[in-house]
């Protein structure tokens, strides 16, 4: 069996619907672009769609995918990649568009279950370039910082300094900076709002947008479908 | 052109669901606002997810963007949390669709469709910066209508809007949106507000409250009539489109980007119902019956599908099995070639196997429960509210559900209706026990839920005269209920909070009195009350007790034929000797047959207007009972607190009776 991975944005106001709303919408949209998914057997089948790591709802995102099941006779009939792309974007509402579309066979580790680090674009305000240089630097000259998290009603102290990858400010504003970080997401997620609050509680994000999901394979992290290799043929993307 | 959406973006992200405030939905129209045209702000005063499946609102929505004379955006009622907030920051309600502040329209017209929302017409005139009062308004304030069920008697909320729309909506408001874009062309020092009124009272089907004056005279209502302008009808008679098929509208349904009741394609097959079910007055407002032609609901539902995406489908009305060939229409559905399995629902007022046997034609996967509405305990008492369903049509039924592979069944009763006694009301548990009987041939633990509302009298019905339960009779009945029921393995009961049904009850048939109490109850924060979380009777009981009312007065005492009703000026174009004597059938036990397919009882609502029924077929539908009811709504729908505003049936109300 082999799957369609289709990455697409969230931007703008669409960025305030929820996860299960997007999940409605896939669903509806596939439909609507006369994609043939699976149907999962038994009392209530329903289409056989994964997505990756879940965005906060509010979060904008250049960086979402979503895995869809399609029968083998999906892949003999001709298919035109181009023709899908534009069918799914004609389908899907305003601030959800496709960027890279892809063909996979279906292996192992759900998508969710494999993204090991996010990409985060933040705007930061309440603090200037050289504030945060200092801020930025004491984070990374330090081996722990410890962080309160809810789990299931109780409240865990844990240690999420190796989880920050990296830190740089990507652009200077009258009132904050803008921020590159790739943050792990193992063993539980960490947003990037959670960290900022944490490193200085004077920080206000005011636009969060995911950039990559990015999966381990062998010591590298890679994107599970890059734009770059966009439009690439279905055989190249196998390949 | 002012957008609040640069406001509105930075804080939504600490709002409850802030989908509810985005718009953005497929259908969606986002008008070019022009100084000539009259521009609408559509508002249903409760939850966007309520809210948002309104077919009567989406209807007007797209009919009002396609005239060249006017716009016309939507609004819905902000949650607790929002409105805090956008009262802290000085945002005032917004439209959805281009997040324009409301006071920038020109018409702020309201769909009422049951009475607890009545609050929340207030709240969000508040959240618009518009005065409550129509006296306080002037040329620069926004027109307030409102339209929807709840206008058959809107005297509760009549101090509150500027105008009401008495039935069908397609035609009038483009008669409206003429007269006040002609007036809006007007040189500013010639616009006068009063004679914009009058000349919308002219309008059939549109009454203007403050044209009228209402006089009282020992605590009764002794008339209501025009004050001394000319023109001024003294009977606003509703409006009827003669002819569905004329209107295939919703064209584009709205498809939600978050999940909201009913989220579905919903096609309206027919319009109005003759089964006359005498406590029911989405019945009665709506008559004669107007169906849609076959082939244009199967267009609309081939086209609906292929741009929505939607696999489900609803095909509604109050009663839509009755729909001439019926099984044609579920069969051409079901039968489209498309990539997904397509699942249709059908409410329906009937209870017998051949509805159940169409059931399963529609439901091949998720058969998960079937809901039949017998309302009544026993048949005595079935033929008192006209719903001529015998136990033996509900036990073929059910027994059909279950052989086909349902298991649970849920049943849907009225208490507090006329002339019940206690073995009625325990007829309930009886008719549940024998249904698990039933089921137990077939299936290990069959369940049956048993759903239980208390009957709210109702306008323009033959029971408007009837007193209704108090509050303690309704509670003893559900005690009465619980016990019973407490003995019946498999059955659960559930019942709507009585206290609820009371403050229905008063609302229900009340007078220009309640202004007064129904702001009191806002002020102190009574918004949502048809949220039970949110519902607090004290403030009703306070609020009436503030302003020397009693609930007994307006809720609990039968009515005599020469009293004058708070709506005896407006007409759904029923005689009030045919009601009268439906009543009079009611207590000595007769049923009336569905006159669509028998001699016409001439109710008025045909005779009056010079129209008739539009049905296609003259002989009730194969396999028939006499049944005037079954509901087979289905499972999925999303279970909020008190009411449900479009339950088909009078579900959500509730009374007593000694
Ligand atoms: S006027 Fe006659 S046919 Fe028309 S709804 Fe009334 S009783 Fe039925």
């Amino acid at each position: 069996m082999r799957c369609l991975r289709v990455r697409y944005t969230k931007l703008g106001k669409i960025r305030f619907i929820g996860h299960r709303d997007v999940a409605r919408i896939w669903e509806r949209s596939l439909r609507k672009a006369n994609i043939p998914v699976l149907y999962s057997q038994g009392f209530s089948p329903h289409p056989r769609i994964s997505f990756g790591l879940a965005l906060p709802t509010g979060f904008e995102s250049e960086a979402e995918y979503v895995d869809v099941y399609l029968g083998e006779d999906f892949f003999l009939d001709a298919f035109d990649e181009k023709i899908i792309q534009e069918n799914i974007n004609k389908a899907l509402p305003s601030g959800m568009d496709v960027l890279a579309i892809g063909i996979f066979p279906t292996s192992g580790d759900s998508l969710q279950e494999a993204v090991d680090a996010c990409v985060w674009e933040v705007r930061v305000s309440g603090t200037s370039f050289e504030e945060f240089e200092v801020i930025r630097k004491k984070l990374f000259s330090s081996d722990s910082l410890s962080i309160e998290r809810e789990r299931k009603g109780k409240i865990l102290v844990e240690d999420v300094r190796s989880q920050v990858h990296s830190m740089d400010i990507t652009e200077d504003h009258i009132d904050g900076v803008t921020i590159l970080t790739e943050l792990g997401t193992k063993p539980r997620v960490l947003r990037p709002t959670d960290l900022l609050k944490r490193i200085n509680s004077e920080l206000r994000t005011i636009r969060v947008l995911r950039k990559e999901q990015l999966t381990l394979q062998g010591n590298q992290r890679i994107e599970p479908l890059s734009i770059e290799l966009h439009p690439a043929a279905p055989a190249e993307v196998l390949a | 052109m002012s957008s609040l959406w640069v406001e509105l973006e930075q804080f939504l992200n600490e709002i409850e669901k802030p989908a509810r405030y985005i718009g953005g939905e497929d259908g969606m129209i986002c008008p070019e606002h022009s100084p000539e045209k009259a521009s609408w702000l559509l508002i249903y005063p409760d939850t966007y997810e309520i809210g948002l499946p309104n077919q009567g609102l989406q209807i007007l929505y797209e009919i009002l963007n396609e005239r060249d004379d006017s716009v016309a955006e939507r609004s819905y009622a902000p949650w607790v949390d929002m409105s805090r907030e956008m009262r802290k920051r000085n945002i005032p309600l917004f439209s959805v669709d281009t997040h324009r502040p409301a006071e920038d329209f020109d018409i702020l017209a309201f769909n009422l469709s049951a009475e607890l929302v009545y609050t929340n017409l207030l709240e969000c005139l508040d959240l618009s910066n518009v005065p409550l009062y129509s006296k306080d308004r002037n040329e620069g304030h926004p027109i307030v209508i409102a339209g929807g069920h709840c206008t058959y008697n809107p005297e509760p909320f009549a101090d509150f809007i500027d105008l009401a729309v008495l039935g069908d909506g397609e035609e009038v408001v483009g008669e409206i949106s003429e007269i006040f874009s002609q007036w809006k062309s007007e040189p500013q020092a010639e616009m006068n507000r009063k004679e914009l009124l009058q000349k919308f009272a002219e309008l059939p089907g549109v009454y203007v409250p403050s044209l009228y004056e209402a006089t009282f005279s020992n605590g009764r209502l002794v008339s209501i009539s025009p004050k001394a302008e000319k023109n001024i009808p003294n009977i606003v008679e509703k409006r009827t489109i003669s002819d569905l098929g004329a209107w295939p509208y919703p064209k584009n349904q709205l498809v939600p980007l978050t999940e909201v009741v009913h989220d579905r394609l919903n096609v309206e097959i027919f319009r109005g119902c003759t089964r006359g079910c005498r406590f029911c007055q989405a019945g009665m407002i709506t008559r004669p019956v107007r169906e849609r032609p076959q082939e244009q609901v199967v267009s609309m539902v081939k086209k609906g599908l292929e741009r929505t995406g939607y696999d489900e489908v609803s095909l509604t009305s109050l009663s839509s099995a009755d729909f001439s060939g019926i099984e044609n229409v579920v069969s051409e559905v079901m039968t489209q070639d498309g990539c997904s399995p397509v699942s249709l629902s059908l409410p329906s007022l009937r209870v017998d196997a051949f509805t159940v046997g169409t059931a399963s034609q529609m439901q091949q996967a998720r058969r998960t429960g079937l809901t039949f509405a017998p309302e009544a305990g026993t048949w005595r008492l079935r033929q008192v509210i006209n719903k001529l369903i015998s136990d033996d049509d509900l036990f073929g039924a059910v027994e059909s559900a279950y052989s086909q592979g349902w298991r649970r069944v849920k049943l849907y009763f009225l208490i507090g209706l006329p002339t019940e006694t206690d073995d009625d009301t325990l007829g309930i548990v009886r008719l549940a026990e024998k249904t698990l009987e039933i089921g137990r041939k077939y299936h290990k633990n069959p369940s049956v839920t048993v759903s239980v509302g208390g009957f709210v009298p109702k306008p323009d019905t033959p029971f408007q005269w009837f007193g209704q339960n108090t509050e303690e009779e309704l509670l003893r009945k559900i005690y009465l209920l619980r016990d019973a029921a407490k003995k019946v393995k498999g059955l659960k009961l559930k019942w709507h909070d009585s206290r609820a049904t009371v403050v229905e009850g008063i609302l229900s048939r009340g007078d220009r009195r309640l202004a007064p109490v129904l702001e009191k109850v806002w002020k102190m924060g009574g918004v949502f009350q048809e949220w039970s979380e949110h519902f607090n009777v004290d403030l009703w009981k306070t609020s009436m007790d503030e302003e020397g009312l009693l609930i007994e007065d307006f809720s609990y005492r039968h009515r005599e034929l020469d009293e004058v009703l708070p709506w005896d000026h407006l007409s759904a174009g029923l005689h009030k000797d045919f009601l009268w004597q439906d009543w009079r059938d009611a207590l000595d036990n007769l049923g009336l047959e569905d006159c669509r397919w028998t001699p016409c009882y001439d109710c008025g609502a045909c005779t009056g207007y010079g129209i008739e029924h539009v049905v296609a077929s003259a002989v009730p539908p194969a396999g028939g009972s006499q049944g005037t009811g079954v509901s087979l709504i289905q499972e999925n729908e999303i279970k909020v607190a008190i009411s449900q505003p479009e339950k088909v049936n009078g579900l959500q109300v509730s009374g007593v009776n000694e």
